[in-house]
């Protein structure tokens, strides 16, 4: 209670609410996991009906370059929280580091990615194509699933390398500072999401083997 | 404080902004001042509100009589669809929240703005992108999109009309939603005034934050399932497709589990302004405070789990069919609970029938004969006989339209001296009111017995044994549009020549009302501090003193 009023008590028409801020960072996750919910949901209903198919399908990933992107994501996971307590412990230099990191290998994440959905469109696997359309229907639904759900991911990866990128910038131009960094954190939060959704999606696609 | 328009040693939020340029455009469409974009809205919904109603009194003329009137039946498909779209949308789903929400949350909490005032702009120009993409796709070649506003799979992917634009405008329209939902939480949670509790909120704040609640939880749901017929639309991958596997059902499921809790979007506002306008017209304190915050919230919730009660006929087991028409009666309860702790209120009171509570009567009568009929639809036996037919079209008219959107110039009459400082003509607001509920009845009684005797929804043509209802109607739809002009040419012309309001001329006590009219950029002179219950009226005569 005492903080609300604090907040209240200054002047300027724009407060400063930490608090406030990751709360509201956190409802977006929110968002983000219902969002990715509805797809699970589609997953689940067409993995019980069809399940020797998904199973059959899920055989054709390469589980070498899932498990390398998993880990690469994991490792960039951490690298942003070490950012964050670098920040905060002073040390702009290591937190500068740190983050250009991440976004290296959120950079490589997206180059594997590029690799194995090359790969399978040049063996004719993609939504319409002839030799999709030859499979059995679970097929077709887990591959449309596939390129969906690692398509949505993907395009998350892509939005936080760009929310990486900015926030550096700031932390380079010393906009955000070990006192005021809960930009840093909520990206730092977004980013845990990104990869959160990774560990869900790379059993679901690639262990069903 | 003063009683006149302007504060003590300040100037009122027209007169001071938040923006580099003093006056002029972009002293609003850059604003950040939740009073201001909360105007934006209520212009920019006034103008898609009335582009719809001009739109339905079309659709009305051509069905004035039976095969064809004055359009072709695309053209009739394409109308009922941008009927729907456009004030599902655009109107009914920000209505309140955006524009009254936005004007009057930070008001009743003390506050001087939102928790984040330039994402609450963000979410204002995200709305118009979104209703741009419904212009736009009206225009291109493929024509308007004629899926009805369900866009039910298999025909919105197989339909030439502009779907994708169409649908992927509701889609940003939801961005806007969900920044607005996540928004207003987070103001409830951390802007209140010193001494307010969570039990001394207004319960128009309560209902917006259940509201918010759905927002963030429900819209989610239909960003996804869009994508996904634009997806269908492009690359066929086949989710909804059984040619492929998929199933057209799963599409009507997801459709729903954000559809459903949305009409709840809709309407929750709608209770919160009725639990403010009816203590102050009854002077007395609002019956049942807890019982009415609460039950916005268990509306929330079991809001949630009744979506399949819009497919009682698509093909589900009996046993889910069991279930979800059992939650639909329960989820009644609630809305029963807050209708008799309104009329509890009432009782004994000390009733005041200005032009608000006008509305509100309205309200009381239209949303009841909405809600009972919605109980008629969610009965197994009875639904199987009117599914899909007139008679959905009335209840649906009656809840959203004779609830909503009745409270929708219920919350305009009561907060405009507060908005804009000037009064309108009392005596043509009641003749509004009144011609409104005639014309209401007149329109859309006759659908329940059209439906009743099996006229479906959507069609385009008729059997002659109609035509009587129809006609009926159709005469209403004129005199709803008269009522509807009267209704808004009151507030449109008093905004300009209206006489100047005091500060608080209805007598309400909510803090909204203890600050000048309209507010200072910033609320309050200073913060208040809450030591009152919200509708403790025993406050008035301090309140003369301020």
């Amino acid at each position: 209670m005492s903080s609300i009023e604090n907040t209240l008590e200054t002047n300027s028409h724009r407060h400063r609410d930490d608090v406030g801020a990751k709360m509201g960072m956190w409802l977006f996750l929110f968002t983000e996991v219902l969002l990715f919910g509805g797809m699970f949901l589609v997953y689940a209903v067409y993995r019980f009906q069809y399940p020797e198919q998904f199973h059959l399908a899920g055989m054709e990933l390469n589980t070498t370059i899932g498990t390398i992107n998993t880990i690469i994501l994991l490792t960039s996971s951490l690298t942003v929280a070490m950012a964050i307590t670098a920040l905060q412990k002073g040390n702009k230099f290591l937190s500068t580091v740190l983050l250009s990191l991440t976004i290296v290998f959120a950079l490589v994440f997206m180059v594997n990615k590029y690799f194995e959905w090359s790969a399978k469109i040049n063996h004719g696997i993609y939504p319409g194509s002839k030799e999709l359309l030859e499979k059995q229907n679970g097929e077709i639904l887990f591959f449309g699933l596939y390129y969906i759900m690692t398509g949505l991911h993907a395009f998350h990866i892509v939005i936080g390398i760009i929310l990486l990128s900015v926030i550096l910038a700031f932390i380079i131009r010393d906009k955000i500072v070990s006192n005021d960094l809960v930009k840093l954190e909520n990206t730092g939060l977004y980013w845990h999401l990104v990869d959160l959704i990774w560990i869900f999606l790379f059993p679901l696609f690639y262990l069903i083997q | 404080m003063a009683n006149g328009t302007i504060a003590l040693n300040g100037k009122s939020f027209y007169e001071e902004g938040t923006t580099k340029a003093k006056s002029g455009i972009f002293a609003w469409i850059l604003s950040t001042d939740h009073k201001r974009i909360g105007l934006m809205y209520l212009t920019a919904i006034a103008f898609f509100f009335s582009v719809a109603v001009i739109i339905g009194i079309f659709m009305r003329l051509e069905l004035i009589s039976p095969g064809k009137t004055i359009m072709e039946a695309q053209t009739y498909n394409s109308l009922f669809t941008l009927h729907g779209v456009i004030m599902i949308f655009l109107f009914i789903i920000p209505g309140i929240p955006a524009v009254f929400g936005n004007f009057f949350l930070p008001l009743q909490i003390g506050a001087k703005d939102v928790a984040f005032p330039r994402l609450n702009l963000l979410s204002f120009w995200i709305y118009i992108i979104g209703a741009i993409f419904v212009l736009v796709s009206l225009v291109l070649p493929g024509g308007p999109i004629d899926t009805g506003w369900t866009f039910y799979i298999p025909y919105s992917v197989r339909t030439g009309s502009n779907v994708s634009l169409a649908i992927f405008a509701a889609f940003i329209l939801g961005f806007s939603s969900i920044l607005t939902g996540l928004n207003f939480v987070t103001t409830v949670h951390r802007m209140r005034a010193p001494g307010m509790g969570w039990f001394k909120m207004p319960l128009f704040v309560w209902s917006t934050y259940a509201t918010a609640w759905i927002q963030i939880i429900a819209t989610p749901v239909i960003g996804i399932t869009i994508l996904l017929v634009i997806i269908e639309r492009f690359f066929g991958v086949g989710i909804f497709d059984p040619a492929l596997g998929g199933d057209p059902i799963l599409y009507q499921h997801m459709f729903w589990i954000y559809s459903h809790p949305a009409v709840y979007i809709m309407i929750l506002p709608a209770m919160g302004v009725v639990s403010e306008i009816i203590p102050t017209f009854s002077r007395r304190t609002i019956f049942g405070y807890r019982a009415i915050a609460m039950s916005s919230l268990a509306i929330a919730f079991v809001g949630y789990l009744v979506w399949a009660h819009h497919m009682f006929t698509s093909g589900m087991s009996d046993m889910a069919r069991i279930i979800f028409s059992l939650l639909t009666f329960i989820v009644a309860l609630p809305s029963g609970v807050k209708v008799f702790n309104w009329v509890a209120t009432m009782y004994k009171g000390s009733i005041d029938p200005k032009p608000p509570f006008l509305w509100v009567m309205a309200f009381i009568f239209l949303f009841s004969i909405g809600g009972l009929t919605g109980l008629v639809l969610g009965s197994l036996a009875t639904d199987i006989h009117l599914h899909d037919t007139y008679f959905v079209v009335a209840h649906f008219h009656y809840v959203m339209f004779g609830g909503t959107g009745t409270i929708f110039f219920a919350a305009l009459y009561y907060w405009f001296p507060k908005m804009f400082g000037k009064m309108y003509n009392i005596r043509v607001a009641n003749i509004g009111v009144a011609l409104f509920f005639i014309a209401f009845n007149m329109l859309y009684f006759p659908k329940f017995i059209l439906g009743y005797m099996g006229m479906p929804r959507r069609y385009y043509d008729y059997l002659p044994e109609f035509s009587g209802w129809q006609l009926v109607s159709t005469i209403g739809s004129w005199l709803m549009l008269i009522a509807l002009t009267i209704v808004i040419w009151n507030i449109v012309y008093s905004i300009f020549h209206g006489k100047k309001s005091t500060q608080n001329p209805w007598g309400g006590v909510t803090l909204e009302w203890h600050t000048t009219s309209p507010p200072p950029l910033e609320n309050f002179e200073e913060i208040p501090i809450v030591t009152h219950e919200p509708y403790d009226f025993s406050q008035l005569e301090e309140m003369k003193n301020e």
